[in-house]
């Protein structure tokens, strides 16, 4: 079937088979693989999207159900080819090892700071915990998010 | 061929970063990586590439009577469907021993075997059309308990391990056997302390599953772009599989998302090379997760009984241990984890007697090999509850007791090895129990900051408060007289401006734990020059340079990048103008065990060693068995931090897989058949398990390795399971010999 997605501000229109992902589709019809695959069941955030200013799993939106939706992947945080804050911040800190986890926490760390500005530990702890990492133990993820908030957006 | 050169390079093209040997440096890869641009296996893509789906076995132990893939090459979308009977070269593979069949013909050995592959055009028609083949299994009993398999028919009639230098043990389903004699192995002493201790099936869980692409090359070879930790070696196991001569396959590393030891056994790479040599078409394979859990090997399960006799002051005079792992179906690593198991069985203390058994069985369970520590990480959770065990019984502070009889240079190992070099464990254990743990925080807090966290399960009533403490050590880099060499490439010439630019090419896997990183450092600073650049990994151009694991990496790699970068810069200065020179280091030699006494044959079985302490507070609310580990305080052996920021990061990662195996890892398996193969029912480690990890570096240089580094990857995971369940029997009281320890062993 045809559907037409809006990602970071671009319109696509695509042929997708009905059962596929929006993470499917992003990945492998739209050529936007930063959000990553590591579970397809929303368990681990790796392909964590903004879909109408929410974070989701797009391992568990279906690629139909996003049209006429504003799709917000990791490609689409920098813009005029500066580092989104939090970027910057996780490459500073050393909150990146493999990067498998980085777009997903990305994501969910920049929607976490556009709703809450100033988090204290607790807070980054609870919304950071749907995002899995295998590398780090969390400390420098911890670091990044507290140098990005104090930052401006 | 519309190969995505531009995407396999990035993250190894950008040389941004800039700091030499011992400064902090951001990762050469951390923007690509930040952007989501770095190219992970998984993100790869050709034109015309086929998706492969991997058919697997529903049984642990059966007999295969027949495979009708008719059904399946009927269905729409597949390309081609493969069995036993399409592998063109060798049946069987294995990291150390051939004993794995590519894929299953008359027998499958373990729940989740390959037994057939599918090629289609999209992945869901893979899927579909694998379901059509039909497989009729007869199913025969499955060996699935450590302790009987020695009894059981032998599920390898040829015993593929035999003639390898191994203790002569004629039982069955023996993988391997250690028996290590030390001193008087009856030695008594004035007191003594036993305990039977088990560990259950970790799993690495990285965070990429496994993936590679395939891509023909139109003269019989093939490329694959693979997550791997040894390029030279999977393709040593790859080009027979396929029939062909190792240079007409080229294994190239792509975007890593992760290893922990999971990537050192072959995964889709014979497979994906099969298929796209079939279909002459790009071949890309990805696991699920369900299919990574059971497409990789994992940590062995032990039982380990263990009695340590010593004096009433706290001298340990004899220790005593028998050990037995659980190989599962195929060989892999197991041996060298058995020797590790074996090896540093009595923790880093000095004894003069001791009597260690170590044996590693084959059984219908899910394989078992590599995973981060492996076989110290098992034999540090007994010797340090041991440790506790008799500090407890002697009235001894149980950091006085390790102190008392921690090992230093000129000591004998229950090997033979004199300790030489680098091996500040008294040290370690001073600097760890000198942090500060932080008070109790008052009541009430946020159910955040408690057991039971947001599921809001106490207010602070039943909540006890434990401090345990635990010391362990490994080995750095390969043992028993392999010779694990590194390889490294440097071209220099003559740039723009008349400026010196080099490029370094070494087959070292980036995992994720910051090798290039290391590369890079040291090239700058032994060339004294920004303009260096690392080559993609590939085995094409540059020999091996072994694997990384064994913490061995940042060793070897530093010492084959120095070596070549030296004798590349003397040709240079010596007015050549274009040099390329390719230089192998080796570590020291190290010698094999005697079989029979289990004491090395020569100077020394291992290389060098590291060692870690740690120091753990947790709150266990005792009525619910629930749990919130508060803080960590550790102090890690580390020789020389070359980026030490990269060096905190591996001991706070390290730290964390260590705590989920104390309180939540676990393989689960019923007859051999995996219940647990997901993320949802397998657990690891979220942000709201993870306490603050304060680390400190102890940086006392090892003598013979480059610039006195040693390994710091594997320290943390060994020691830190053994110090979290050392607070929790501390805030509970109970024995807690089994882990992960469950809330039904904490709660009252």
């Amino acid at each position: 079937m045809k559907i037409t997605l809006r990602v970071n501000g671009d319109v696509h229109e695509t042929d997708v088979w009905e059962g596929e992902s929006l993470l499917f589709a992003l990945r492998e019809r739209l050529g936007l693989p930063g959000s990553k695959n590591a579970c397809e069941q929303g368990e681990c955030g790796s392909c964590s999207v903004l879909l109408d200013g929410e974070l989701v799993c797009s391992c568990l939106v279906l690629a139909a159900q996003a049209e006429g939706h504003d799709v917000v992947t990791v490609e689409g945080l920098a813009s005029d080819g500066q580092l989104h804050p939090v970027q910057q911040a996780f490459a500073e800190t050393g909150a990146v090892q493999c990067g498998f986890c980085t777009p997903g926490l990305i994501v969910a760390t920049a929607d976490l700071l556009a709703h809450n500005p100033d988090p204290n530990d607790d807070e980054i702890r609870e919304a950071l915990s749907g995002n899995l990492c295998r590398c780090t133990g969390y400390a420098k993820i911890f670091d990044a998010v507290r140098l990005a908030a104090g930052r401006p957006l | 061929m519309n190969l995505p050169s531009n995407r396999l390079l990035q993250g190894r093209e950008s040389q941004l970063e800039l700091g030499r040997v011992g400064e902090s440096v951001r990762r050469v890869d951390a923007i690509p990586k930040v952007t989501g641009e770095f190219a992970y296996a998984s993100d790869l893509f050709a034109a015309g590439m086929l998706w492969g789906h991997t058919v697997r076995s529903p049984h642990a132990h059966a007999r295969i009577v027949e495979i009708d893939i008719s059904q399946a090459l009927a269905m729409p979308g597949v390309h081609a469907v493969l069995t036993h009977d399409d592998v063109p070269g060798a049946r069987t593979y294995g990291l150390e021993f051939s004993d794995q069949p590519v894929l299953a013909s008359d027998r499958v050995r373990y729940f989740g075997e390959a037994v057939a592959l599918v090629a289609a055009e999209h992945p869901e028609q893979a899927r579909r059309a694998a379901e059509r083949i039909a497989v009729e299994y007869e199913p025969l009993e499955p060996v699935v308990d450590p302790e009987r398999a020695a009894e059981q028919p032998p599920l390898h009639e040829e015993n593929p391990t035999a003639g390898h230098g191994f203790r002569d043990d004629p039982r069955p389903n023996v993988l391997r056997s250690i028996v290590i004699r030390h001193g008087d192995p009856d030695a008594e002493g004035e007191i003594s302390v036993s305990g039977v201790y088990e560990l259950g099936m970790q799993d690495q869980a990285f965070l990429g599953p496994e993936s590679g692409l395939a891509v023909p090359d139109a003269e019989g070879g093939v490329d694959i772009y693979v997550a791997t930790q040894w390029l030279h070696v999977d393709r040593d196991q790859v080009a027979p599989c396929l029939g062909l001569e190792k240079e007409q396959v080229r294994i190239h590393l792509s975007g890593v998302g992760g290893a922990f030891g999971g990537r050192e056994d072959l995964s889709m790479q014979v497979h994906g090379a099969m298929l796209a040599l079939h279909t002459s078409r790009p071949v890309k394979m990805v696991y699920s997760r369900e299919e990574s859990f059971v497409g990789h090997v994992h940590r062995h399960p032990a039982k380990i009984w263990m009695e340590h006799r010593a004096t009433k002051a706290g001298r340990l005079v004899n220790v005593r241990a028998r050990i037995l792992l659980d190989g599962g179906a195929y060989a892999s690593s197991s041996a060298a984890v058995t020797s590790n198991a074996a090896c540093f069985a009595v923790g880093p203390y000095q004894v003069e007697n001791a009597l260690i058994e170590c044996t590693c069985l084959y059984s219908n369970n899910p394989p078992c090999g590599a995973m981060r520590g492996f076989g110290a990480v098992q034999s540090c959770f007994a010797h340090e509850a041991q440790m506790d065990k008799l500090a407890a019984e002697l009235g001894i502070d149980p950091v006085e007791l390790r102190l008392l009889n921690a090992l230093s240079p000129g000591d004998t190992l229950p090997t033979g090895q004199k300790v030489a070099g680098s091996f500040p464990a008294a040290e370690v254990i001073r600097r760890a129990a000198e942090l500060r743990v932080p008070e109790p925080e008052e009541l009430p807090r946020d159910p955040i900051r408690l057991p039971g966290g947001a599921g809001n399960t106490t207010h602070g009533q039943g909540v006890k408060r434990g401090v345990g403490f635990a010391v362990g050590f490994k080995n750095v880099c390969y043992s028993e007289g392999f010779d694990d060499s590194t390889a490294a490439r440097v071209k220099l010439w003559k740039g723009a401006d008349d400026e010196l630019v080099g490029e370094v090419h070494c087959a070292a896997c980036e995992v994720g734990q910051g090798v290039t990183n290391v590369i890079l450092q040291v090239a700058r600073t032994e060339l004294g020059t920004e303009n260096v650049a690392l080559a993609p990994g590939s085995t094409a151009g540059v020999d091996s340079a072994g694997s990384a694991s064994a913490s061995r990496l940042t060793w070897m790699a530093a010492g084959a990048v120095r070596l070549a970068c030296r004798d590349a810069l003397a040709e240079y200065q010596a007015g050549r103008q274009v040099v390329d020179v390719e230089r192998t280091y080796h570590h020291p030699r190290t010698a094999p065990l005697d079989p029979e006494t289990g004491q090395v044959k020569g100077d020394r079985v291992h290389v060098a060693y590291m060692c870690a302490a740690m120091r753990v507070v947790v709150d266990v609310d005792v009525e619910l068995g629930l749990t919130r580990v508060v803080w960590i305080g550790t102090a890690q052996d580390v020789g020389k931090a070359l980026n030490p920021q990269a060096v905190h990061g591996q001991i706070e990662g390290g730290t964390a897989q260590g705590l989920g195996l104390a309180l939540m890892e676990e393989i689960q398996t019923r007859d051999g058949l995996i219940t647990n193969a997901s993320f949802t029912d397998y657990l690891i480690p979220t942000t709201l398990d993870m306490p603050p990890v304060e680390a400190e570096l102890v940086e006392e240089e090892e003598p013979e390795a480059p610039y006195g580094v040693k390994g710091v990857g594997e320290p943390p995971t060994v020691v830190s399971t053994a110090a979290v369940v050392s607070a929790l029997r501390a805030a509970t009281g109970r024995e807690l010999a089994r882990v992960p320890v469950r809330l039904d062993d904490l709660a009252l």
